[in-house]
This record gives structure tokens, C-alpha cells and sequence, in this order.
């Protein structure tokens, strides 16, 4: 099976009252292996939710999840499952376990039973990994965010997951720590051609995937490449989303009559398409 | 101020005894303890003085800092060396009023106030040359036979790693928002005590209420790191007896039967 992640008509809802019933209705998505999706919304469109359900801390009431073809409600393969999706959260203190760093990579494996041998060359594979190598002895709570970010990708890695999901992992970091973790996040992407899903509401960090879905009250409001995305600048902006900068710009170029191209990302995509706009004119 | 607060105060050095297997540490402070206990007289407190001070030269941590773990507990000693002083009968050296020092009650406070100092002298060795990880991971192996009585270990041992990992976090919180409700006019330091006791709600219950959250976000995280007890775990770190183990057994064994044979050959005084 191609898809490392799937959801089959996935209903869900947090309480048991009828007008809370469906929070999630009638939801089908599918991530291919080796790809890298980011996942967008507006607060409380249902972006952690959907991370719940794939890392099986909820079931859903109707549909199925499957993670690298193992139904998340199969209790049997239960550990089978989680270890195949390696999570991320976004407060960087409420995911690290232990006082030194390597014991805390070493969390995962240890419960896996790992052998103690391996244990140790997955710690220090995952720590080079995220370019944490030279703190493995230290305490987590003297490190910045971002690298108690990276510690936390590293002890997500060291179970040697399938897919990583992470759920705005620099929204609490300051912008130094957020190049920090994508630089690590587009590193595991390289080197070990690990499937992504990046919950985010930074637009930038967005365009740097390969696909964007995005999300709006529990259904799935758009999926595409990010060009064909963000080059629906009124409906995103309906959506209660920014675009990115460069694309507000040429957008709002447009509607003052300049003709140019749609679906531009980036800065230096933007100064070319003016430059030439205007040597034209 | 809340920041100096030391949370295992580990020091960090290269000794025979910051090399020892934790388990044994462990065990020889229980042991060592107990004959601290049994030693009744001169020559028994003698020895136990002798190996108290042979283990503190081996294990390479400064005077000073042995010092300043005795510093807390300087009024303890004090109080009870002056009752044992006062309430003793015996020869007596020097009367007035109705208090009176006998010889006797001279000799047992002297007694007592050093086997205070070598309890305090001997867990500091401890915590000293180890580290609450390493002592986390011995209380959970050497307590371990305990779960044949159907009691989980482990998981006191989880709590036990939860929170040292947490307590640093959970004081700089505390700070912050001591810092962010003062900013806001908070009064913490006048007044009377139903007063400031008040003024502390609106800081115990931000912290509780974050305490709880971390604690919901964690069991997440644990959970979807494959948590699941004590069951079938591996660790990274194998706890492994070396020849520097036995050595120390070998030593210790027989310095704790001369203490306790010193002990009850010779009369008490
Ligand atoms: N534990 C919970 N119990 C009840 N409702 C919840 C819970 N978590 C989230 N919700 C609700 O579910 C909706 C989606 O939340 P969430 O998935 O966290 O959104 P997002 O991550 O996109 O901001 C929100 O309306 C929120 O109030
Ligand atoms: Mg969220």
C-alpha cells in the first residue's frame, strides 16, 4: 500500500451530546508515502483533532484510520501503529520525559524493548540527526525551545517511525528556533525520505511542502500543490488564513490592472514577475 | 531567589565512587546507616568515623561542599546534643538551679551530634557522586523483588524521573507568574498572614491549573511514544557490578562487623 496514512469516511466529535455530535463528518484523506503535506486552518478548524485520531490517542465513531495499513482501533497492533507515526506537539516542556537529553531520545526504543546496544546507536543516530549530538548529557530544561523541539523530533525518530506528524511545532518558538526546527524537518525529509505531516498556520512554512490541505470547520475545504493553494488568495482569505506575503503583493497588484502570473510564492518569484511586469510597460 | 533551590545537587567528578554501580551505593548507605545505629561506644563510633572520612577523601567532592550540607542541620544537632546534655544522669560536673551536666550526658550528646554528622555526611556521599537518574534507576532495581507482591515499582520510579524533570520547569513558572501578578500591583511580602496567604491564591491556582495541563500533554506524549508500564521495557543505560563494586563490598562487609562487634564487646561507657 502507497499511503502511509488514511482515513476512511472518519466521523468523530468530542462529547456524547447531539449537538456536539460531529465535530468531524464523512472525512477521507490519504498521504502517499514519501510525501510531505502541511495541513492548514484557522484555530479550532480541527487540525489537532485530526492528529488524535492518526496517533490513536482518539478513535473515531464512524469510518477507520489506518496507519501503514494497521487499523489505529486494532488494540493488538497497537504498539505496531504508534511506533510507525511519530509525533510531535507544540509545547516543546510537555513532551520531554526525562532529566538528561539522550535518556529522553532513548524513551521510545526503551519501551519498545529495544536492546540496550541498539537503543544506544538509534540515540545518537537520532541526536546527529536534529544536530543535537553535542548535548546529549545535558538537562532539557536548560535548553531554548527550539532545540527541546529538536530533542523531541530526535525521540520521535529513534522509534524509527514510518511518518512524522507534528502539530505546530514552532508555534511556540521564537523565529530563530522556528528556522531551527524546519531546517531539521526538511533534513529528515532528504535524508531519510520520511512523510511529513506539518500542522501549521504559517503560510511560509506551508510553501515549502510538496502538497497543502486545508481544513475548516472538521471537512476539508481545499488540497492541492501549494501554488494551486495559494493562488486562491479570496477563498484562503474566507478561510480565516493569511497568504504569504509575496502572494498578498502580486495579488493586490492584479486586482490594480498589472497582468501578472498567478500562484507566486516566494520573494525572489515575486521580484522577478514586478521586474517584468514593468520593463514591459 | 526560587531559582537557587537545587534539585539533586550532583557533582560532578572522576572517583572510584561517582564510578560505583548505583544499586551498590545504595544499598551500602542503607547498610551503613543501620550500623550508624549500632554503634554504641568510642571505638565503634571511632571506625564509623574513620570510613565515613575514608569515603569522602575517595570520592574527590571538595570539604567545602560537604560543609555546606551539614550547614541546614546545624540546629538540629545543637538541640539534641543540649537535651541529651540536660537528661542524662550521672557524675555530675556542673549544677545550677535545677539544670545539671553530668559526664555522662557530656559524652552521649557528644555521641549523638556525630552520628547526626555522619547520617548526613554518608546520604550526601550518595547524592553527591550520583546522579537522580542513576539513583531513580537503582531504587527501581534494587525495589524491584517488591513486585512479586503485586507492587509497581516502575511506576514509582516514572514519577519519581516525571518529577525531577518537571520541578525546575514548574519553579520558573512559578516565578513568572509571581513576576506577572506583582507587576499587577500583588502585594506578597506585607501584611498579615490570612493576607498574604491570600495574595498567594492567585498564583497557586495559575500553577496548578498549567501543573494539570503539562500533565494531560505529557500522557499524550508518553502514550504515543509507546508507553505502556514497565512491561517489557529495555533501558539504554544497563546497571553493571564491576570489579570496583566487589572491592567496595568486600571492604565494607567486614568494617561494618568490627563496628558492630566494637560495638557489643565493649561496655557502653
Ligand atoms: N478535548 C476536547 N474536548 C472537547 N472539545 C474539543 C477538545 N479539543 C478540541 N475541541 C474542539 O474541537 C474543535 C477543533 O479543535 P482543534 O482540533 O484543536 O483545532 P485546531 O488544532 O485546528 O486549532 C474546536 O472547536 C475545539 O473547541
Ligand atoms: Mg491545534
Amino acid at each position: 500500500m502507497a499511503a502511509v496514512i488514511e482515513l476512511e469516511h472518519v466521523t468523530f466529535s468530542y462529547g456524547e451530546e447531539a449537538e456536539d455530535q460531529g465535530f468531524i463528518e464523512d472525512l477521507s484523506l490519504s498521504v502517499e508515502e514519501g510525501s510531505f503535506v502541511a495541513v492548514l486552518g484557522h484555530n479550532g478548524s480541527g487540525k489537532s483533532t485530526i492528529a488524535k485520531l492518526l496517533s490513536g490517542l482518539k478513535l473515531p465513531q464512524k469510518g477507520r484510520v489506518f496507519v501503514c495499513g494497521i487499523d489505529t482501533s486494532d488494540e493488538e497492533r497497537e504498539l505496531e501503529a504508534k511506533k510507525n507515526i511519530g509525533m510531535v506537539f507544540q509545547t516543546p516542556d510537555n513532551q520531554i520525559v526525562a532529566t538528561i537529553v539522550e535518556e529522553d531520545v532513548a524513551f521510545g526504543p526503551e519501551n519498545l524493548g529495544v536492546e540496550p546496544s541498539e537503543i544506544r546507536r538509534r540515540v545518537d543516530e537520532a541526536l546527529a540527526a536534529v544536530g543535537m549530538e553535542e548535548y546529549k548529557d545535558h538537562a532539557p530544561n536548560k535548553l531554548s525551545g527550539g532545540q527541546k523541539q529538536r530533542v523531541a523530533i530526535a525521540g520521535v525518530l529513534a522509534m524509527q517511525p514510518r511518518c512524522m506528524v507534528l502539530d505546530e511545532p514552532t508555534a511556540m518558538l521564537d523565529p530563530r528556533g522556528r528556522g531551527e526546527v524546519m531546517k531539521t524537518i526538511l533534513r529528515l525529509r532528504e535524508q531519510y525520505g520520511m512523510t511529513i505531516v506539518l500542522i501549521t498556520h504559517y503560510m511560509n512554512e506551508a510553501a515549502m511542502a510538496d502538497r497543502v490541505v486545508v481544513m475548516d470547520d472538521g471537512r476539508v475545504a481545499a488540497d492541492g500543490t501549494p501554488r494551486e493553494i495559494f493562488s486562491q488568495v479570496q477563498k484562503l482569505k474566507q478561510l480565516g488564513l493569511d497568504v504569504p506575503q509575496p502572494t498578498e503583493l502580486i495579488d493586490q497588484l492584479k486586482q490594480a490592472g498589472i497582468d501578472l502570473p498567478d500562484g507566486i510564492l516566494t520573494v525572489d518569484e515575486c521580484v522577478q514577475a514586478v521586474t517584468r511586469a514593468f520593463m514591459e510597460e | 531567589m526560587l531559582k537557587d533551590i537545587t534539585i539533586g545537587q550532583y557533582y560532578p567528578a572522576f572517583s572510584v565512587i561517582h564510578a560505583m554501580d548505583p544499586r551498590v551505593k545504595f544499598l551500602m548507605m542503607i547498610g551503613f546507616i543501620v550500623v550508624i545505629f549500632l554503634a554504641w561506644n568510642i571505638a565503634a563510633l571511632g571506625l564509623v568515623l574513620v570510613f565515613c572520612l575514608a569515603v569522602l577523601f575517595l570520592s574527590r567532592v571538595p570539604v567545602k561542599v560537604y560543609l555546606k550540607s551539614l550547614k541546614p542541620i546545624i540546629p538540629i544537632i545543637i538541640f539534641t546534643a543540649v537535651l541529651n546534655a540536660l537528661y542524662i544522669d550521672g557524675e555530675v560536673l556542673w549544677k545550677w538551679w535545677i539544670i545539671e551536666i553530668t559526664k555522662e550526658g557530656l559524652l552521649r550528646s557528644g555521641y549523638v551530634a556525630l552520628r547526626i554528622i555522619m547520617l548526613i555526611l554518608i546520604t550526601s556521599v550518595l547524592t553527591y557522586t550520583t546522579t537522580p537518574t542513576q539513583l531513580t534507576d537503582a531504587i527501581e532495581r534494587v525495589f524491584s523483588p517488591l513486585n512479586r507482591l503485586k507492587i509497581d515499582v516502575h511506576v514509582f520510579a516514572m514519577i519519581m524521573t516525571i518529577a525531577l524533570r518537571f520541578i525546575p520547569t514548574l519553579i520558573e513558572e512559578t516565578e513568572k507568574i509571581m513576576n506577572a501578578q506583582k507587576s499587577r500591583g500583588a502585594d506578597l511580602e506585607t501584611g498579615s498572614l490570612l493576607q498574604r496567604v491570600r495574595a498567594l491564591l492567585p498564583i497557586l491556582i495559575p500553577l496548578l491549573f498549567s501543573a494539570f495541563h503539562r500533565a494531560f500533554e505529557l500522557a499524550d506524549a508518553m502514550e504515543c511514544r509507546c508507553y505502556h508500564g514497565g512491561k517489557g521495557r529495555t533501558r539504554l543505560k544497563q546497571l553493571k557490578c564491576a570489579g570496583r563494586d566487589y572491592a567496595a563490598i568486600g571492604i565494607f562487609l567486614p568494617v561494618c562487623a568490627g563496628i558492630i562487634c566494637a560495638s557489643v564487646l565493649i561496655p557502653i561507657f
